[in-house]
């Protein structure tokens, strides 16, 4: 069994036994980083650039480990201290940095599409780690296993997707997944926030009340309000945002039952999340943080297997 | 197609081997059993069976091993990986790996790299079911063995379990 891709673009082109097989092997990975020695030597001969267009704590870093527990060896790059600043284009920088016989390059780009356009020209195997506000298909696979791991599948489940919908690549990468997956999901914030084409090219539910998508869901997966994205201001003040579509723990007291709270990070505390609902127990935020480092081992094993 | 072991014969072997376990490891004190995915585990699970009827009251420590991730040929095909589960610890204890075919010996090569990152054992052997003696590629060799079998490299030999295959027995095809 292999991917149905050479290349991880966007959960839109997978099927779901490609999702199906990516969750599998990341299960055996995460036995892996159990171990006393967390490195295997799959991709001891395949060497990874990380190219990195915009900033990123977490998901660099859980690439980089990923690439190193599988041994691979990686090339890391940043704009900031790069030709870019000096104006090269990005196919003349990734061509220069594939002369030097790469095989796979992860990537992150403030520009949808970005690295669509780069598959189209270059022969390595391109892994999305986010481009601009289209997708971030590793996240959503972290959250699937997350959710699968919390309350044992996806099928069925009923997920809502909470806060800043629009300028997300998470809730359109999540989106796309959860309903391949046969999962239920409402998306639900301000209404400056969501597109409204979403719910009939998605086939989703869209609700404006967040108390409402809470007294619906098994699962809440709460976005990041995501202020640099915002050319002009999409609602009045963060202290209103919060005070309308802001998670607390009083609000989940007065529902009265189990949600499990997800949160792609970085958490805006006491902005869409409260503290003692992000740190509370039936928050698995730091377990989507170590998921996620067993997904990207199991993406980049899948696809480096695809080479001849 | 021929039959070279039927299942009476196989729980034969497994009987000797899990009395020649015993001779040299007598009551499994300092020793661990690891079954080797996928197809292993079906001959180990039967020999950790017998040793256990063998031991009353005493619990075998068990583990299966997953080699998957430790191939030599990951860039050629894509293997799907199975299970690994080793819920103790391997150092300095007597290892016996099993498996049901020794066959070129590069998946023994590989779990003893994958061995090695549980930790440093103080010893590892080898149980074969079936041991194609002429077709090795590295130097490897078992402890404990079924059935030498000498096939030509076009043959195939293949361990059926009723688990799995509907009935039990060792064939060889061409």
């Amino acid at each position: 069994m292999k991917l149905s891709t050479r290349h991880l673009l966007g959960i839109k082109d997978l099927q779901p036994q490609d999702i199906r097989l990516i969750l599998d092997t990341a299960k055996q990975f995460k036995e892996v980083l159990q171990r006393p020695i967390k490195k295997v030597p799959s991709l001891r001969d395949v060497t990874i650039v990380n190219l990195f267009f915009e900033n990123s704590t977490r998901t660099r870093i859980s690439f980089e480990l990923a690439e190193k527990r599988l041994s691979a060896d990686t090339i890391n790059f940043t704009t900031s201290s790069s030709s870019v600043a000096k104006g090269e284009t990005m196919l003349d920088t990734v061509n220069n940095i594939l002369s030097m016989k790469v095989d796979m390059v992860v990537m992150r780009h403030s520009a949808s599409g970005a690295p669509h356009f780069l598959a189209k020209h270059i022969p390595a195997a391109i892994v999305n780690a986010g481009d601009g506000i289209n997708e971030h298909p590793t996240q959503a696979l972290l959250d699937a296993l997350s959710i699968e791991e919390a309350t044992g599948g996806l099928e069925g489940k009923k997920i809502a997707i909470i806060g800043d919908i629009m300028h997300s690549r998470v809730a359109l990468s999540n989106i796309y997944l959860l309903t391949k997956m046969g999962a239920e999901v409402t998306v639900a914030g301000p209404p400056t926030l969501i597109p409204v084409y979403l719910k009939e090219a998605l086939g989703i539910n869209v609700t404006y009340n967040v108390r409402e998508a809470l007294q619906w869901c098994d699962v809440a997966n709460v976005l990041r309000i995501q202020l640099e994205r915002q050319n002009q201001p999409l609602f009045s003040s963060l202290r209103e945002y919060n005070q309308a579509y802001g998670i607390t723990r009083k609000m989940l007291d007065s529902i009265g039952k189990k949600i499990t709270i997800m949160h792609p990070g970085p958490i805006n505390r006491g902005v869409e999340l409260d503290s003692d609902v992000a740190d509370g127990s039936d928050s698995i935020i730091l377990q989507q943080v170590e998921n996620g480092v067993a997904v990207r081992m199991a993406v980049l094993y899948l696809l480096a297997g695809r080479e001849s | 197609m021929k039959t070279i072991l039927s299942e009476q014969q196989i729980a034969l072997t497994i009987q000797r081997l899990a009395h020649q376990v015993l001779e040299n490891h007598l009551d499994l004190e300092n020793t661990v059993i690891i079954g080797l995915q996928p197809r292993g585990i079906y001959v180990s699970d039967k020999i950790v069976a017998q040793l256990q009827k063998n031991l009353p009251g005493k619990q075998v420590q068990y583990g299966l091993l997953d080699i998957t991730f430790y191939r030599d040929d990951v860039r050629r095909s894509l293997h799907v990986p199975n299970e690994t589960s080793i819920n103790f610890s391997i150092e300095d204890k007597k290892v016996i790996l099993i498996d049901d075919v020794l066959y070129t010996g590069r998946t023994i090569r590989a779990a003893l790299d994958a061995l090695l990152d549980f930790g440093r054992p103080a010893k590892v052997e080898l149980c074969v079911l079936i041991d194609r003696r002429f077709s090795r590629q590295l130097p490897i060799q078992p402890d404990y063995v079924g059935k030498v079998i000498d096939a030509l490299i076009t043959e195939k030999v293949k361990v059926l379990w009723k688990e799995r295959d509907e009935l039990t027995e060792v064939i060889i095809t061409k």
